[in-house]
Parts: structure tokens; C-alpha cells; sequence
């Protein structure tokens, strides 16, 4: 039988590129897809797809599909340690375990990522100012590399490949299992403070003061206000709901989530529906209706917004798009996310999502992308030329800003932009040879970038 | 709430072929209900991260055991080791593994054949003489068996595997017939496409019509509740293969099929 290769993309739905998919269903599926993976071609683990850019592909290689790769291995309820394969996603692991009274330690905003995608990716999520991204609360990594066997690693044991492979993007290998610690909570709900500011400043002095006590905290930012406007934001600060503090009512299922009518965008529109008019009028409209005020929400509605419409990528049309996500060490954010802004502005590029957080420790991964500072991330619809004249200027903003890009995102950006912003990058490779001699891992964004030759 | 409700009275049932592609999230299901499982596969290693998979996520007794359905001994004995495994007497029994040949190049020779009838017929008609002897007198228990929709109709892409299912179709339905006036349910489940290790690069993996595994064994579930005879899952598949039945052999045997 000879394998079909298959068109992907990220969930910006650009680049794309074809690969042949293999869905292996346990480790000795997993070493026979390495062994017979042709050298040169390329080979790389695809979790769900939820990178915006070319890190889960690789044009012309095989993609290793981890979604079967789904098995709970073991937990631990009296010190939170769970031990999943690294294809089961965070939506199972919240349907499991919050009914139990147990919560993910960190999260990013759509809960249909793997574990093996959010280890690769080292995500991070709203409590970051507090406790750094899921690299913090990872004990143990297993790893299948490129000879086929399993490598377990850890802080104590194998450690450069532990902390190569942590914001590795699957470059390091294929991430089989892994152990990390979820989090008590009491209740499936979230304290939520809102507060409306009027420009750049005020945002960040928001964070500033309200940080410390709030266990999470993001801003929602106007991309389209400009002048003495430009940055103002609905800043989002957050708690765990304790159990006391519950309706009579609620109380009787503390864990209970509604059930929401998930809508879907059931086929991508010929031309993209989200221009500047329509986004323009969200904006306001969103700005407008969040005052100051305090809100109990579920935490569906506060983590993870965008998952009530699946597919909603498609909003964008066929040509896709591109998340910008830049980050500014502290000294350099205001002035650096000022310039950023104001350029986003000026060029007229809509988007829609734009999301402000201040960032805390950075973890001890090689390649892991947030220390104390700013991150900023937007949506721009992709049009040819445009877009990259674009990111090259916001790209330069970053350089000398002293900031970077974040890889999960990035689809645009080229080899020397890259080794500026992560300079850490040939300590990465040296673990790289190390396991993977002959360079069989590689991704169209790892191409891309210089990382793994061409 | 919704949890709670969906539990009932814990059934000790076993699962034969637990590692294949639709047992999987079948038995995730089950174990959610709070019901007792013995799983079986041929290969220890395979069955035993699967066994601790359904621990993590139920309370249930998971139990694993060796077994080989083509091993008539081993047949002989398979609900008197799984209700000393669970401590129980055994309400139901789920037989799920089975394989596909590759029959769309080369014919398949003799051996071929063979293989293809015993793995998909006859060790899965013997599983189920034995369950059948074992729960005969218990009002209540259900047998299922997963047959396909290749069963309906042979076609000259997988008649072999196609024989196979019509006679496992066949069997399930006398048994059923037999078994009816003790209360015992016999459940044919016919899925059509599924994607799953077993159709793993096959271009039919990506029709439309091709479902999720998870889909198929939701579908299974709820049959089990309801005590339904006969499963074509998804629906769609019962339209589908009547009409398929109906085209008369003179139109069909010129048919690419
Ligand atoms: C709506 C939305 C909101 C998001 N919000 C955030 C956010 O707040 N914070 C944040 O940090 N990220 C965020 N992301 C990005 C997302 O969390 C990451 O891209 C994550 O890596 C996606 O996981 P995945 O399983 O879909 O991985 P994929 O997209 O399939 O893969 C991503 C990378 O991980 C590698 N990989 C995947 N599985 C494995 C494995 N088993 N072994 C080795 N490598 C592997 C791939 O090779 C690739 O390099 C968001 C994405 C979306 C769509
Ligand atoms: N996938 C489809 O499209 C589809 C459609 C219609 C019907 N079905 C039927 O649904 C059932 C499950 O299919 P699946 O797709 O889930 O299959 P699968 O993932 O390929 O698993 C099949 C299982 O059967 C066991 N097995 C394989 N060959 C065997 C043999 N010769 N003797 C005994 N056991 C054997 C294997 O278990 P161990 O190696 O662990 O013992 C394997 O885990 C099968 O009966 C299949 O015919 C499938």
C-alpha cells in the first residue's frame, strides 16, 4: 500500500504543506514509524494541530499523529501527580479530574491541546505573572528518539534532554508520556475583577498593582484605538471560587460546568468575514459593555472563550491567518509594546483577538519563551506581501526591544531573526545531536528557521 | 449531575479484543458507568497500559487476562476465569477483535483465506458458544459481537473478510433467536468505516463517510442499555446497505465495488 500523503496546516490554516500521517497506537507502533521514516525527509510529532504556524508539519516528511497515543498511566490524588501518554488532551484530562476537585496547573486558551503539544510548546496560560508556564509543574518527560528507543527524562536523570525537550517543538523527538502535577480547586468557577483602562499605561499599571493578588490575570487590548487611546484594555484579574463563597444553590454541584451549545463554522467562507469594519465594531462593542465590575464565571467561559465555536478558524477564509505573539522583557515593555502597537495601527492589519499579559519566572527549558515582562499576541488576516512586509517591521521592534517571538505561533519569520531572539540555540542543538544524530526531527518551521537543515 | 446519572448497577462484563481500535473508548465508557471489566488481548504488553488506563479513569475492578479467541481450550474456560477474576458471575460478554486482510491486490491464496475466516468467524462464534453456555440462565446478561456491513453484501474488495462477518451476522442472529425466551440479548453491531488502527492509511479512512471510533462505541453503549438487536452504526449505514442489498446480482456483479 503505498501512503497518500495528506495537506495540513497549523490552526492559522497558513503555511501548509503535505505530509504522510502516521497514527501509531502504542510504543512499538511508534519505533516502527521511526525506523521505517526515510532520513533527509523528515519526521515530526503532530498532536491537535493547535500551533498557528508550520511546527506541526513537515512538506515532503511524515507526521507522527499522537492522538491515539491516549492512555492514562497512573495518579496520585494525594500529591496531584498525574502520568499521561503524551496524546491525551487537556479537555479529557479536565472532564476526569475536575469533577474530582482537580484542575490543570496552567492552561492556554482552548483546552484541545495534548500534553505532548504542551510540553513541546511549553505553554503557558493566565497565571503565568504568578507560577511560569507547565514546564514549572513537569516532573518527568518520556521521550522516543531517533533510534527508536524510549529516554526518560527528567530534572535529575538525562536532564539536557529534559530541558532541550521542554520548548523543544518535537524537535528533540517524539514526547511518549509525561508526569506533571495538577492543581486543587474547589469549585469549577472563577472570581473575575474587570477593569476598563484607557491607554497602554494604565493597563500595565493595572497588572502592576492588581497582579500579586490575582491568582489569573490577562487583558483583552484594543488593537484599533490609536492615538492617546492606543491600548486601552479590559483587564481581566482572577481567582478560584472557594467553595464558601457559592450560591446555597451552586454548592450542590461545585464541579458542575453548563452545558453549552457548542456552534461551529461549518465550512470556510470564500472571502475572509473578519475585516476591519466587523472587527472595528467588536472591539467597541466589547469595550464598551465590560465595565468595572466583579463576576463569578465557570471555567469554560474564562479559560478557554474561542472553544464555544469550533472550527472558528475558518472565519479567517481560504488564505488563513497568522497569530502574532511577541514578548517584551519588563524593562523594555512600554516602550517597546507602544512602538508595536502603533504600528499595528498604522498599517490598518484588523485583528480581532488581542490579548495583553504580564509574564513571571521563566522555567528552566533551553528554548522556553517567557521570563518577567509583557507578551502581546494578535490575529492578522494573512494577505500575500502585505503580511510579511508587516511582520519584518514588527519582527525588527522585538529585535530591539530585546524581545522575541513565540515559536508555537510564528509562521513568518526568518533564520537570523530567530537566532537573535533565542541565542540559546546552539546549546538546543548540541542535545539535538546528541539524540538525534542524524537530524531525522525536523518541521517546515524548524526548516524555516535554520534549525534543521533543508 | 451528569455524571451521576448515568451510573447503574455495576455489571461484570469481559471484554474480548480490548485493544483493538473500537474497544478502546468502548471500554472507557463503560468504566465511567462504574461497570467491572475483565479486558483480553494476546499480547500482555498491550493490554496491560491499557488496563491501568480504564483504572485511572473509573472505580470499577479492571482485570486483564491473556487470551487467544482461535485457542479452544482457552475458549472453553473464558467465563469461569473472568468471573473468578471479578468475583462475580459475568452479566455480558463484548467480542471485538477481528482483522483485515489486504485483499485488494493479489487474491488471497488458500492460507490467506483461512486465516481470514478463523480470525473473523470461527474464533468469535466459538467466544460466543462458550458465553452463550455461561449465561444462558441469567435473565438480563447480553452477548454482542462487532460483525461489519461487509457482511451484507460480498464485494470484490474484501469478500473473504466479507464471508467471514455474513456468517458471524448469521450466527449472532440464530443465537439470538435461541437465546430470546431466556432474557438473554444478543446484539449485532455493523459499523461501517471507522477510523482505527485496522483501516490505518486506507484511503476509505478518509471518506466522509468514515467515523470516529468513539462514535461507533457511543452508539454500541447505548445498544447495550437499550437492548437492541441489531446496530448499524452510524445510522446511516441501515439506508445505506439496503439499497446496496437491493441492486439486482446482474447490475452488481459489473460493479466496482
Ligand atoms: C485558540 C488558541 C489559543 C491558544 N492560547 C495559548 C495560550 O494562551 N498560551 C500558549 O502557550 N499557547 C496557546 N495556544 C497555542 C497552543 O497551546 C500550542 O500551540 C500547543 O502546542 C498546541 O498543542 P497541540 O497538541 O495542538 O500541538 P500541535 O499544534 O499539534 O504541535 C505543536 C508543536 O508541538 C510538537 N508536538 C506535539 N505533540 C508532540 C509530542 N507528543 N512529542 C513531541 N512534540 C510534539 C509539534 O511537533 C509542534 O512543534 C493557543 C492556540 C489556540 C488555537
Ligand atoms: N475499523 C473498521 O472500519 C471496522 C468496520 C466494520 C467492522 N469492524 C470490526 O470491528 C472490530 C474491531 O475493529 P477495529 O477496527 O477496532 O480493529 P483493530 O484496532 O485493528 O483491532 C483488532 C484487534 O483484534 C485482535 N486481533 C487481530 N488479529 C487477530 C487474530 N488473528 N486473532 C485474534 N485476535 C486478533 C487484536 O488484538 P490483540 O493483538 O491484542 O489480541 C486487535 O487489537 C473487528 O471485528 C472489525 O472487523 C471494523
Amino acid at each position: 500500500m503505498k501512503p497518500v500523503p495528506n495537506g495540513l496546516s497549523g490552526w492559522g490554516r497558513f503555511p501548509r504543506g503535505e505530509s504522510v500521517v502516521s497514527t501509531p497506537a502504542d510504543r512499538a507502533g511508534v519505533a516502527l514509524t521511526i525506523g521505517g521514516a526515510h532520513h533527509g525527509a523528515g519526521l515530526i510529532a503532530r498532536g491537535l494541530g493547535r500551533a498557528y504556524g508550520d511546527s506541526a508539519f513537515v512538506a515532503g516528511g511524515m507526521v507522527l499523529q499522537t492522538t491515539r497515543i491516549d492512555r492514562f498511566r497512573g495518579f496520585d490524588p494525594q500529591s496531584g501527580l498525574l502520568d499521561v501518554e503524551a496524546g491525551v488532551s487537556f479537555a479529557e484530562i479536565i472532564a476526569l479530574f475536575l469533577p474530582r476537585g482537580w484542575f490543570l496547573p496552567t492552561t492556554p486558551g482552548t483546552k484541545y491541546v495534548t500534553v505532548g503539544g504542551a510540553i513541546a510548546a511549553d505553554v503557558h496560560g493566565k497565571n503565568h505573572h504568578r507560577h511560569g508556564s507547565i514546564g514549572m509543574f513537569v516532573e518527568r518527560i518520556d521521550v522516543c528518539v531517533a533510534d527508536g528507543t524510549v529516554v526518560s527524562c527528567s530534572r535529575g536523570e538525562n536532564s539536557d534532554l529534559f530541558h532541550a525537550t521542554l520548548g523543544g517543538m518535537g524537535l528533540t523527538g517524539m514526547i511518549m508520556a509525561a508526569c506533571f502535577r495538577l492543581v486543587r480547586v474547589e469549585t469549577s468557577r472563577v472570581t473575575v475583577d474587570y477593569h476598563r483602562t484607557a491607554d497602554l499605561e494604565e493597563t500595565l499599571t493595572v497588572f502592576e498593582s492588581g497582579d500579586a493578588g490575582s491568582e489569573h490575570s490577562v487583558a483583552w487590548i484594543d488593537c484599533m484605538a490609536s492615538g492617546r487611546a492606543m491600548g486601552r484594555s479590559v483587564v481581566m484579574q482572577g481567582r478560584n471560587t472557594p467553595l464558601g463563597e457559592l450560591s446555597p444553590e451552586a454548592r450542590r454541584d461545585p464541579f458542575g460546568l453548563p452545558r453549552k451549545r457548542v456552534k461551529s463554522v461549518p465550512f470556510t467562507p470564500p472571502v475572509g468575514l473578519l475585516n476591519s469594519l466587523s472587527v472595528r465594531v467588536f472591539n467597541e462593542v466589547f469595550y464598551a459593555a465590560h465595565g468595572n465590575r466583579r463576576k463569578v464565571v465557570d471555567l469554560d467561559t474564562f479559560f478557554y472563550p474561542l472553544d464555544s465555536i469550533r472550527h472558528w478558524n475558518r472565519l479567517y477564509g481560504p488564505r488563513g491567518f497568522i497569530q502574532y505573539q511577541a514578548f517584551f522583557p519588563r524593562r523594555t515593555s512600554l516602550a517597546g509594546l507602544r512602538e508595536l502597537l502603533s504600528t499595528i495601527v498604522a498599517s490598518g492589519a484588523a485583528s480581532f483577538l488581542a490579548v495583553l499579559k504580564s509574564c513571571g519566572p521563566a522555567d528552566d527549558g533551553i528554548l522556553t519563551f517567557l521570563e518577567p515582562g509583557h507578551t502581546l499576541a494578535l490575529d492578522i488576516p494573512y494577505r500575500q506581501g502585505v503580511i510579511e512586509a508587516l511582520c519584518g517591521r514588527l519582527d525588527r521592534i522585538l529585535l530591539e526591544h530585546g524581545g522575541r517571538l513565540y515559536l508555537a505561533k510564528d509562521a513568518l519569520t526568518d533564520g537570523k531573526t530567530f537566532r537573535a531572539m533565542y541565542p540559546r540555540i546552539d546549546e538546543f542543538l548540541a542535545v539535538k545531536r546528541r539524540y538525534d544524530p542524524d537530524g531525522l526531527f525536523a518541521s517546515s518551521q524548524s526548516r524555516r528557521l535554520g534549525i534543521t537543515p533543508v | 449531575m451528569a455524571t451521576a446519572s448515568k451510573r447503574d448497577s455495576p455489571r461484570n462484563v469481559i471484554l474480548v479484543g480490548a485493544t483493538s481500535g473500537i474497544a478502546r473508548p468502548l471500554g472507557r465508557r463503560l468504566v465511567a458507568r462504574g461497570w467491572n471489566l475483565v479486558v483480553t488481548g494476546r499480547d500482555p504488553a498491550r493490554l496491560a497500559p491499557l488496563a491501568d488506563d480504564l483504572r485511572v479513569r473509573g472505580n470499577g475492578t479492571i482485570a486483564t487476562l491473556v487470551f487467544d479467541p482461535s485457542d479452544a481450550a482457552a475458549v472453553a474456560g473464558l467465563c469461569g476465569a473472568a468471573a473468578a477474576l471479578l468475583g462475580g458471575p459475568i452479566d455480558g460478554v463484548i467480542v471485538c477483535h477481528g482483522t483485515l486482510p489486504d485483499e485488494s491486490g493479489a487474491w488471497l491464496d488458500v492460507e490467506q483465506t483461512r486465516g481470514a475466516i478463523d480470525a473473523n468467524f470461527t474464533s468469535a462464534a466459538m467466544v460466543l458458544a462458550a458465553a452463550a453456555q455461561a449465561l444462558e440462565n441469567r435473565p438480563g446478561a447480553f452477548l454482542a459481537a462487532i460483525s461489519s456491513v461487509a457482511g451484507d453484501r460480498g464485494r470484490q474488495s474484501n469478500y473473504a473478510y466479507g464471508a467471514a462477518k455474513a456468517g458471524l451476522t448469521a450466527y449472532l442472529s440464530g443465537l439470538r433467536n435461541r437465546l430470546h425466551p431466556r432474557g438473554v440479548v444478543v446484539i449485532t453491531v455493523k459499523p461501517g468505516i471507522v477510523r482505527t488502527p485496522m483501516t490505518e492509511g486506507l484511503a476509505a479512512a478518509r471518506s466522509p463517510l468514515a467515523a470516529d471510533a468513539d462514535t461507533v462505541a457511543r452508539d454500541i453503549e447505548r445498544a447495550i442499555l437499550r437492548r437492541q438487536a441489531v446496530l448499524y452504526t452510524p445510522w446511516f449505514w441501515w439506508p445505506v446497505m439496503t439499497v446496496i442489498c437491493a441492486i439486482p446480482e446482474a447490475i452488481f456483479k459489473r460493479l466496482k465495488l
